[in-house]
């Protein structure tokens, strides 16, 4: 495997203008992985956001999360959509559930071989991905069964 | 209708308000291939739908789209001599999930006498612009797209199979469902000499044995085109439609918008495998006084077969228990199936006009000038943009439905 799931030249993460997302990115740079938490009714919300959909308080905080969950969907694309990933061959998404937490669900790549028997259901961790060399670094946070 | 609420809900209603009676096509081309550009084809579309409903383009006062159209209604104005601008209108949302609600809201403004007389259309050039399945993606992404994009989850085909994947497996519906959806606009495209697709037959062999665009569900026939074109719809009051030259078409109802938190960050809506249609569906056929059974035209948006699919079982016109059983080639088309299909080949294999040709198909199947015309005329429900947000559809019928 090479030092990176997909090949480089994929648009790379960025916290946008707003910085809604920047405690998020700057967790993974630790190996840490953190969502929201609502500071006046305790549900965790994911992705990032300003209120919560439930009370609808804005006292969102930041917390550090286990990599644990399970595999809830996944995909296996073939058609290169992006010039970074033509000739690359299939590749697996999955969307992870985390039963800890309110069963948010994350996006990110299942590790292994791209043409393995993907079943729903299974259990996972993450993995880090760092991004050491890019402008600026980033770290990704994939998948694997365990 | 037996409380109060109810009658007060009766008396807010889109039902028989408003009639479609014109409707405009350009050719449909591969995209790439249109000899016109796309504001050309918007003003081609327009002046046909006019001729074909026999009124003046100067008569129009209103326009309404979606998709985020590129010919915008002040322009379109300018350029046909309007009169006046009296409503000039946009649906958010990409895709096609506005396509009925275009309709809808044409409707609204004729109904409430904002206006008198509006276009709901379409332009689409994509050989002119961006392709939507290329990503066109900046170097960096932020918001929802830095969590999807980085792990190669970016055209529509790939934001949606997720839904797919995980709809199969909690219904246990099977690939073959899905190639009879695809068989079906294929077949009626046949017919039709307006489809980019006439004269490419396509068998469940030749399904089969196609490239994946994704693994597990999205085989090549499960995409819809990419294409350049337009299309129009002219509407206007119910009571102008009577003197119309052809048989009336009447907007029933119209549903749009999304199930709760549709659109949560990251795949995170509650109700995850769905078309969100679930909430939408249930208030079309209140406001149309009609059931699912009622339903002789079926027009559903393919962006993808498994949108189709969603689409139909949350607008219970299939159970997801009955789908492997009801969903062959031969309940879906014309004249002699069950429920006969997108009638002149759908996004599939007419044109991908991002679903008006859709509503197009269906006034023709009303009005009884369909190529591939159903027996059972009276009622269709036209379905937009499953898996987006927001979406919308919309029920038509004839006088007989009033």
């Amino acid at each position: 495997m090479s030092e990176t799931y997909l090949p480089n030249g994929l648009p790379t993460p960025s916290s946008g203008p707003d910085g809604l997302a920047a405690p998020y990115w700057e967790g993974t740079r630790l190996d840490l992985l953190r969502i929201q938490k609502c500071g006046g009714c305790g549900v965790w919300q994911w992705g990032p956001e300003w209120i919560c959909h439930r009370c609808h308080s804005f006292d969102l905080s930041w917390h550090e999360i286990k990599g644990t969950g399970r595999i809830y969907s996944y995909q296996r694309p073939h058609h290169p959509v992006h010039t970074a990933l033509s000739g690359h061959g299939p590749y697996i998404a999955v969307l992870i559930e985390l039963p800890d937490y309110g069963n948010i669900r994350m996006v990110g790549n299942l590790l292994g071989d791209p043409k393995q028997t993907v079943t729903i259901g299974a259990p996972v961790e993450a993995v880090f991905e760092p991004h050491d060399k890019a402008d600026p670094p980033f770290t990704l946070v994939h998948w694997r069964t365990v | 209708m037996t409380s109060g609420d109810n009658n007060r809900m009766a008396e807010r209603t889109l039902r028989g308000k408003t009639a479609i009676a014109g409707i405009g096509e350009t050719t449909y081309y591969k995209h790439g291939q249109s000899p016109d550009s796309e504001f050309k084809l918007a003003l081609m579309a327009i002046v046909k739908a006019c001729e074909d409903a026999g009124i003046s383009p100067h008569d129009i006062d209103g326009f309404a789209s979606y998709g985020n159209d590129r010919s915008d209604g002040p322009r379109l104005a300018a350029a046909l001599g309007i009169k006046e601008l009296r409503f000039s209108n946009m649906f958010w949302g990409g895709g096609g999930g506005g396509v009925c609600g275009a309709v809808g809201n044409a409707s609204a403004a004729v109904a409430t006498g904002m206006a008198d007389c509006v276009v709901a259309f379409r332009s689409l050039a994509q050989g002119q612009y961006a392709r939507y399945g290329r990503s066109g993606a900046a170097a960096a992404v932020a918001g929802d797209d830095a969590f999807l994009f980085p792990y190669g989850v970016m055209s529509p085909a790939q934001r949606f199979a997720m839904k797919v994947t995980r709809f199969m497996h909690e219904t246990g519906i099977r690939q073959e469902a899905l190639r009879a959806i695809s068989l079906a606009c294929y077949h009626h495209a046949q017919n039709n000499p307006n489809a980019v697709m006439r004269g490419r037959t396509l068998d469940e062999a030749k399904y089969d044995a196609s490239r994946w665009i994704i693994e597990p569900f999205f085989h090549l026939y499960d995409c819809c085109q990419e294409n350049d074109g337009a299309a129009a719809v002219i509407v206007i009051p119910a009571e102008r439609a009577k003197d119309s030259r052809h048989k009336a078409t009447y907007l029933l109802a119209c549903g749009q918008g999304c199930d709760h938190r549709s659109a949560a960050p990251v795949h995170n809506m509650p109700n995850y495998p769905s078309s969100h249609f679930r909430q939408i569906a249930p208030r079309l056929y209140d406001m149309a006084k009609l059931k699912p059974a009622d339903m002789g035209i079926v027009q559903c948006y393919e962006n993808f077969t498994g949108g189709v699919l969603m689409s139909l079982v949350e607008h219970d016109l299939v159970k997801a228990e009955q789908a492997n059983e009801f969903l062959t080639p031969e309940n879906l088309i014309a004249p002699n199936g069950k429920m006969p299909l997108n009638t002149s080949g759908g996004n599939l294999a007419e044109c991908y006009m991002h679903g008006l040709e859709l509503v197009i198909e269906a006034v023709r199947q009303i009005r009884g000038t369909a190529i591939n015309q159903v027996k059972k005329n009276d009622a269709a429900i036209i379905i937009g943009g499953p898996m987006v947000t927001p979406v919308s559809s919309i029920i038509l019928g004839s006088e007989a439905t009033l």
